[in-house]
């Protein structure tokens, strides 16, 4: 069933009974041709595009909790392609192409609102490095423009452009750039996967992965063992216990990334807008509330929640940057648990383990990568070959020290992304 | 988050800096190949659960700590110097 405006006319003049649940509820059968582990954005969106590209319906996604409750809907919503390095920046323009089609292609509203993003700059050198960011933008396709100061004032008049420690000497606007409902992006692909065929299995934990000579044969579960003859592990910041289930030791730490929101108020920020002197950046949601969010916190932690300090550094740079929001209350502040690689880079690639596949190491990242990241990882475990914008995403990249993209240009290093 | 330093006592979090897995202090011999050397700068168990990690004590007495602390609670069990367990 399609939802069109006339259905949601008729569905307000009687009483909005006659909507039905999107996907189904089903019990889990004895053998599929794929599983996918994880049923967040990237697994759900793999599952999409295994049915819809490559014909394989006949498919389970299994999710240990709800769908949407995992860091699907614990991020900032953020859509953009301002990648820099060959590698990342065609992938994140390829995501960016398909964000721009998504709605047609699930028939699904997921508010995505092209609002344009726009990185402020404060000093010379970082507007040097941000013309430099911006041409290999453009160079990829994608859409750069270099604002001056009087550029940022004209789109954002209410920051503080006289800081005494952090003038803002202008800002690097990108039109494409914006934000989109994160729940509606699970829902969509849930429903559009549920559409052909896929048996979406909430509450249903993976406990164990069988492999035998080398192949894997299936998984165990909390509701029974499953058979199937290719496997995905795509499960964000947990991917260091579930490729535990199958002998490996992934180049993962997890770390908790923090986010928060306001009371809902009147339309005042257009725009995503990020500070370049302190980890702050922000939007605001169509209910009103300003989303905003930092940086990890810089330990190890799968708590979900974060600590105090960078909490205040958020506030600190908040403030900084915009004082007019001071007085906006913060009605919740929460965790998502990432999986952070040496080099800041994600991973789609083959296992060891023939049969098994591994999407993962999204770091704080990964809500703009979600149809990409679902299309190449389905590419792969469909055909076995790498999607050609996905390409460098290998897992062995840290032992051979060759396609390391270190995007921040801080070394290939844990504990520095 | 607090932690115990042993020689400067409760201090807040934000006096250290975090390092990362104390499994730093395995240092492997030069010689002990590419898939040695991979594992130790790379790879991580991860756990979620109790965990043992370097901290420095930057803005304190400046010295590194091994730190016993829970990655699922943020409970800090114990800090010891690392000195002591790096013989």
């Amino acid at each position: 069933m399609g939802y069109s405006g006339f259905q949601v006319i008729k569905e307000g003049l009687f009483g909005q009974k006659g909507w039905k649940p999107v996907w189904r509820d089903p019990e889990p059968k004895a053998e599929y041709d794929a599983i996918i582990i994880g049923g967040g954005g990237h697994g759900l969106s793999t599952a999409f595009y295994l049915a819809k590209e490559h014909g394989m319906t006949n498919i389970a996604v299994l999710e240990k909790g709800y769908i949407g409750g995992g860091n699907i809907g614990r991020n900032t919503t953020i859509v953009r392609a301002n990648y820099f390095l060959p590698g990342n920046s065609e992938f994140y323009s390829h995501s960016l192409k398909m964000w721009e089609g998504m709605e047609q292609d699930l028939n699904y509203n997921v508010m995505h609102s092209q609002r344009g993003l726009i990185n402020l700059f404060h000093s010379d050198g970082q507007r040097d490095a941000f013309a430099r960011r911006g041409n290999a933008m453009i160079n990829q396709g994608d859409d750069a423009i270099l604002l001056d100061r009087e550029g940022v004032r004209e789109y954002l008049p209410y920051l503080d452009f006289d800081n005494v420690r952090f003038p803002i000497y202008g800002g690097l606007y990108h039109p494409r750039g914006g934000s989109a409902r994160h729940d509606a992006v699970a829902w969509g692909y849930a429903r559009g996967a549920d559409q052909r065929g896929v048996d979406i299995i909430q509450n249903c934990e993976v406990t164990g992965i069988d492999i035998e000579g080398g192949v894997v044969k299936g998984v165990q579960t909390t509701r029974g063992a499953i058979k199937a003859k290719k496997v995905g592990i795509v499960v964000a910041g947990r991917s260091g216990q579930v490729a535990a289930m199958a002998g490996m030791r992934l180049p993962i730490e997890s770390h908790v990334l923090q986010a928060f929101v306001t009371e809902g108020l009147k339309p005042i920020i257009d725009h995503v807008v990020s500070f370049g002197m302190g980890h702050f950046y922000i939007s605001q949601s169509d209910k009103g509330g300003l989303v905003f969010g930092g940086d990890i916190d810089f330990y190890t932690s799968y708590a979900a929640r974060g600590n105090l300090p960078m909490k205040e550094h958020v506030m600190d740079a908040a403030m900084t940057l915009m004082p007019m929001i001071g007085k906006a209350k913060v009605l919740r502040s929460w965790g998502g648990i990432m999986d952070m690689t040496p080099d800041g880079s994600p991973i789609i690639d083959k296992t060891p383990t023939e049969g098994l596949f591994i999407d993962c190491g999204w770091c704080y990242g990964g809500f703009k990568a979600v149809p990409a990241s679902g299309f190449s990882f389905a590419h792969l475990m469909a055909t076995g070959n790498h999607f050609e914008a996905a390409a460098q995403f290998r897992l062995d990249r840290f032992r051979s020290g060759v396609g390391l993209m270190d995007e921040e240009g801080t070394g290939s290093q844990h504990n520095l992304h | 988050m607090r932690i115990t330093c042993p020689n400067c006592g409760e201090r807040d979090r934000r006096e250290f800096y975090y390092q990362g897995d104390a499994l730093a202090l395995d240092r492997p011999s030069q010689d002990a190949g590419l898939s040695v050397w991979d594992d130790y700068l790379h790879n991580r168990g991860n756990p979620a659960g109790d965990t043992k990690d370097l901290w420095f004590h930057e803005a304190g007495c400046g010295a590194w700590l091994v730190v016993d602390r829970n990655t699922v609670t943020h409970a800090v069990h114990k800090a010891v110097l690392a000195e002591k367990v790096k013989r």
